[in-house]
């Protein structure tokens, strides 16, 4: 299926990356040639098959619910940008 | 006597432990290479003072007969898609330009506390998206091989590039990878090393930066297969921080090399002749089947009939597990920020600014693939398309016990030359994608050299778990190939 312009400012947004208006057009051809190329699975049949989303052959461990790390707030935040007073920072959200 | 920059680890360990060398001795003349061959931009961050203490404690160890073990002493690269605490770790893009990780990454973290020496962090593709390491924010990395009577500038293959250029230019005794379609074995058939993928769940994935959680495996590059196994060694093991760490005890490997490939059961594919190999590639493949043959094994023809689906099953699969997982580099927490008016264009402007234009593209291909409407036609056919192919491993294995490939299409190619076409670029990956969809272990050996004079590899697939036989073979084809080219000397 074709990628159009509408369809990459869509998929910019969802994944809030703000796209220039000057590449929307180049943007709009590599990923309709990507998404033809991947279109040949069509091909394969795949009734009857379970999707494969991992090949650990395990279930999750369970642990103990206890704290096991924790009071380290400064190394949480000494890669923030705009730390303030132990938090970090966003513009205002609610108004 | 050997320069220290040209023993292989087991070399390294041996005079370290006969006393001919000092870890101090190694590092040094490491540090110095590293220095001499900036123009290769194989790192990101030179860490030499570290290297040095590392090297004076592990020296002290010794003194006291407190060595640690093979590593100990050992100067290694270590990608710098790991986090290490204290030093920088990028992941080769703008977005973590100045990351400062307050914790170490269990890989890396093992390979400390087995003693060895950090020399630096080496450049990569950005977030580990491709086959040339021409998208790295700090720039491209070149190969140390040039062709015949050629000098233009060849890329060393990624995303590892950093890595397999380290080692193949003898500025460390070895490096971590990381492989998510063949970011360890391509780059090491570049360069003419050694590069191994483990198991899925062999090594901990906790603290290495994600690209696509389902695939990504660490794994050793170096220059002898022996020393692959001794790496791996240092690196592996189970992690209760990483959900998918497999709680198993780490074999010997190196102990597995001294065990022949007598009736071993060699599977040859018939679907990995794809279009585009080049005939020294089929011919060098023939070879290597002759090698093992030879060496006592047995070939048996084998069928993995989804094969030409894997490539295009990764191109789906992947790109959406990145989209999710890059979804952390907000601005907010860590990392490059770019102001915005609200938070949603403070998140818009940070990712516009941080990411480059090949990992951009991967994360809108994942959330085209995940998003309504199409997460069905597109993700969960691409993992049903992956059922299908790790069912024809398992179905191969009731035949043979190793496979035998070749590991890229063609060796390295020039800077520039497919970096305009990004379906071309993700073709290189054609033979080492598969193993990676269905979690098994995989190396790449340095078998021989292309007409115009640059290294090619060989491609063995094991079973899942069974690093063992797969190091066996690696090494009979090591012994039969003879490899000791080197950059440089034609």
């Amino acid at each position: 299926m074709a990628v159009d312009r509408d369809t990459v400012i869509r998929v910019a947004r969802l994944a809030r990356i703000k796209v220039p208006e000057g590449d929307l057009d180049t943007l709009a051809g590599e990923l309709s040639n990507i998404i033809g190329w991947v279109e040949q699975l069509e091909e394969v049949d795949t009734d009857g098959i379970d999707p494969m989303a991992s090949v650990a052959d395990m279930k999750l461990r369970w642990r103990a619910d206890e704290v096991t790390d924790g009071g380290i707030r400064d190394k949480v935040t000494s890669n923030a940008s705009d730390p303030r007073d132990g938090m970090f920072s966003v513009p205002k959200v609610i108004e | 006597m050997t320069a220290p920059t040209d023993f292989t680890i087991a070399e390294a360990r041996d005079a370290l432990n006969a006393g001919t060398v000092s870890a101090r001795e190694l590092t040094e003349a490491h540090i110095a290479a590293m220095e001499a061959a900036r123009e290769l931009n194989a790192f990101i961050t030179e860490t030499p003072d570290r290297a040095l203490e590392d090297a004076d404690e592990s020296d002290a160890r010794r003194a006291k007969g407190e060595a640690l073990g093979p590593l100990d002493g050992i100067p290694l690269a270590i990608k710098d898609l790991f986090c290490t605490e204290g030093v920088m770790t990028t992941a080769a893009s703008h977005i973590l330009e100045g990351f400062v990780p307050p914790y170490e990454s269990s890989v890396s973290g093992n390979l400390r506390t087995a003693g060895s020496v950090m020399l630096g962090k080496t450049n990569l593709d950005e977030f580990a998206m491709g086959s040339s390491n021409e998208t790295s924010y700090f720039g491209n990395v070149e190969n140390p091989w040039r062709r015949d009577g050629d000098n233009r500038p060849l890329v060393p293959g990624g995303s590892s590039g950093g890595a397999a250029a380290a080692v193949s230019g003898r500025l460390c005794l070895g490096a971590t990878g990381t492989d998510t379609g063949g970011s360890i074995r391509q780059p090491a058939a570049f360069c003419g090393i050694v590069g191994m993928k483990p198991t899925y769940g062999r090594c901990s994935r906790w603290g290495v930066v994600a690209f696509a959680s389902s695939l990504d495996q660490a794994g050793p590059m170096t220059r002898s297969v022996r020393d692959a196994a001794i790496l791996l060694g240092g690196m592996a093991g189970f992690d209760p921080k990483d959900s998918t760490s497999a709680d198993r005890a780490v074999p010997d490997f190196e102990a597995a090399l001294k065990v022949s490939v007598q009736g071993l059961r060699v599977g040859i594919p018939a679907e990995y002749a794809v279009d585009g190999m080049n005939s020294e590639t089929s011919t060098l493949w023939d070879q290597g089947k002759a090698w093992l043959k030879d060496a006592g094994a047995e070939l048996v023809d084998i069928s993995l009939p989804h094969t030409k689906y894997a490539l295009p099953a990764y191109y789906i699969i992947a790109p959406a597990e990145a989209s999710s997982n890059l979804a952390r580099y907000d601005g907010v927490r860590y990392g490059q920020r770019v102001e915005g008016d609200d938070l949603t264009e403070l998140y818009e402007n940070t990712r516009a600014a941080g990411f480059g234009i090949e990992v951009r593209r991967r994360i809108l291909i994942g959330t085209y693939v995940l998003s309504a409407g199409y997460y069905d036609a597109y993700y969960i056919k691409a993992q049903k398309v992956r059922a299908l192919i790790a069912r024809d491993f398992t179905q191969a294995y009731e035949k043979c016990d190793v496979i035998l490939t070749p590991t890229t299409p063609g060796p390295a190619f020039a800077a520039g030359e497919k970096s305009d076409d990004p379906i071309a670029m993700y073709l290189n990956d054609v033979l080492t994608v598969p193993a990676s969809l269905a979690g098994l272990p995989a190396i790449s050996v340095p078998a021989g050299l292309s007409g115009d004079g640059l290294p090619l590899g060989l491609h063995l697939i094991g079973k899942a778990f069974d690093e063992e036989t797969m190091f066996r073979a690696a090494q009979a084809l090591e012994d039969a190939a003879g490899f000791d080219d080197r950059p440089g000397q034609r």
